[in-house]
């Protein structure tokens, strides 16, 4: 039992602490995202936004998580019941889980495995079920309707982002999180790779059914999409999920494009090396999450069949021309990765 | 003793979540036991060091192929009470193909011989050189000696889906579809005219 205990024990102890580490953080900045996005649009549409609970409506997020837990979890008498409950639970699960291969730091990821970005890329390919799960599940046909149309949006969007992953995989030769931040990338390879970037910042838009491609919500014609049958906590977990998911998306653009806990520009000095890696990773990742904001500020929603053209006709062709340009080049400079 | 406590526990859930794919009366519950099943199997890879092949088979699998099966299911519209009344009429031949099936497995499996070189292979699966990763190893073996059979299965793959696209493929008559680009290339002049009309006189 003593060895038992000696072998696994403090092990396991350690990674439990390790992943609250990360969880707890998260949860926080999830809450101050939505604060964030509300100020952020606030001030973008000439309002105030959030402004009575607490000094400058600091508390918000609290209150509405307060809100959510107390209120009453109804089930519709027709729905699903298993399934209907353990949607939501999927996205939340998921949206977390993804965290653990993260490099916020050198060397500060719960696990630092070979295949990091491939993790990564399963984990988001999964959200869809909760969302086709909750459509289904709700015996309803809005939530229905809503499940199908994100189905069908994050499989279209997912083939160009997994393309899109390929041409850096290339410059970098590995499929490691930390040399994919570590690599040194000439500058003739920047240039390539930028196309691919504002490819990317389009698509994780649409892999988390935020505006402008946030048909699976549709207020206006399908009235809440696939949560329309949720209520409070049921509600509040694809809430989070979703939200998780946005900064855990940003976050994957930090770590392909924009170089991850280094600092930026290439700029180094006493006072920049000072500054902890993780701060410019979390101000980076924000960066990305202001865009998502601004975005939806500034977009109107787009039509079903252009989003589909949208990505098909336009980003896959490009993704697929990209990467055979980014090879060839690659191979003429003689820069391939050994 | 930990990882042989979660290769059991992934191999019961595997077996457990196959046979419920058979036996769910629901067939979207038997999809996403089919997808709890392909979560396992990955697990399993993963246990034995292919973590490649294991996130490969979570990506295509389960992010892909089953998104599509819960598509199509979801959106059958079958009395699965009806199907279940005659469906006793087919176990004679669904036994008979089982039968045959258990037959030949057996036949190979019995006259199957472990190597003498097992111990060494199991040890050293792939050359000391390519042993940094098996996502570089399987990359190697698969662009050089199995190019062959790599690029053949790709065209067959090919030939499939342009199948299935020419089986499904209907000009229809009669829809207006939208062309984008005449839409975005359209000038003023084209289509408004600004015309004076004089009081009493038509156009």
């Amino acid at each position: 039992m003593v060895e038992l205990w000696t072998t696994y024990g403090m092990e396991f102890v350690f990674i439990i602490a390790h992943i609250m580490a990360i969880i707890v953080p998260l949860l926080v900045s999830v809450a101050y995202l939505t604060y964030a996005e509300r100020k952020i649009m606030g001030a973008m549409q000439m309002r105030q936004g959030p402004m009575t609970v607490g000094p400058f409506g600091l508390l918000q997020p609290l209150a509405d998580g307060i809100k959510l837990f107390s209120k009453e979890i109804i089930i519709p008498s027709s729905a699903h019941r298993v399934v209907f409950v353990m949607a939501p639970m999927l996205t939340f699960f998921l949206s977390l889980i993804a965290w653990a291969v993260i490099p916020v730091n050198k060397d500060w990821a719960l696990a630092n495995i070979n295949v990091g970005i491939l993790y990564l890329f399963a984990i988001s390919s999964l959200g869809v079920y909760g969302v086709l799960m909750a459509g289904w599940a709700s015996n309803s046909k809005y939530a229905f309707l809503g499940g199908l149309r994100s189905a069908a949006q994050m499989v279209s969007y997912e083939v160009s982002m997994g393309l899109v992953i390929v041409t850096v995989l290339l410059c970098v030769g590995s499929l490691n999180l930390q040399d994919i931040v570590l690599v040194e990338r000439t500058w003739w390879m920047k240039a390539l790779l930028f196309p691919m970037f504002i490819i990317f910042l389009v698509s994780i838009l649409a892999e988390t059914n935020r505006a402008p491609f946030d048909l699976p919500e549709g207020e206006s014609e399908l009235s809440g999409g696939f949560l329309v049958e949720y209520s409070a906590m049921t509600f509040a977990l694809f809430f989070l999920g979703e939200y998780a998911n946005m900064i855990l998306m940003a976050a994957m653009a930090v770590i392909l494009f924009l170089g991850g806990w280094l600092p930026p520009f290439g700029l180094s000095g006493a006072w920049i090396d000072w500054v902890p890696g993780v701060v410019w990773f979390g101000l980076k990742t924000f960066g990305i999450l202001f865009f998502y904001v601004w975005v939806r500020a500034t977009m109107p929603r787009y039509r079903y069949d252009q989003l589909m053209r949208l990505g098909w006709k336009i980003f896959l062709p490009f993704t697929l021309i990209w990467v055979l340009v980014i090879a060839g080049c690659l191979l003429a400079f003689g820069a391939l990765p050994s | 003793m930990l990882a042989s406590l979660v290769f059991y526990t992934f191999g019961f859930i595997l077996i457990l979540s196959s046979l419920f794919v058979i036996t769910a009366r629901n067939p979207v519950h038997s999809v996403l036991f089919l997808i709890l099943g392909f979560f396992n199997a990955a697990g399993l890879f993963v246990l034995l060091g292919a973590e490649f092949l294991a996130f490969i088979l979570a990506i295509v699998y389960v992010g892909a192929v089953a998104v599509l099966f819960l598509f199509v299911v979801m959106m059958l519209d079958i009395s699965f009470a009806d199907l279940r009344k005659d469906a006793m009429q087919y176990v004679p031949v669904g036994l008979l193909v089982g039968g045959v099936l258990l037959i030949e497995l057996t036949m190979v499996f019995m006259s199957w011989q472990a190597s003498p070189e097992l111990a060494q292979n199991i040890a050293h699966p792939i050359d000391a050189a390519a042993q940094a990763n098996n996502t570089k190893a399987l990359g190697l073996i698969l662009y050089t000696d199995y190019l062959l059979i790599f690029q053949m299965s790709g065209m067959v793959l090919l030939v499939a889906m342009i199948g299935a696209i020419v089986l499904t493929l209907r000009g229809r008559s009669g829809v207006r579809r939208q062309d984008v680009s005449k839409q975005v290339s359209i000038k003023r002049a084209d289509v408004v005219e600004v015309q004076k009309v004089t009081s009493g006189t038509g156009i």
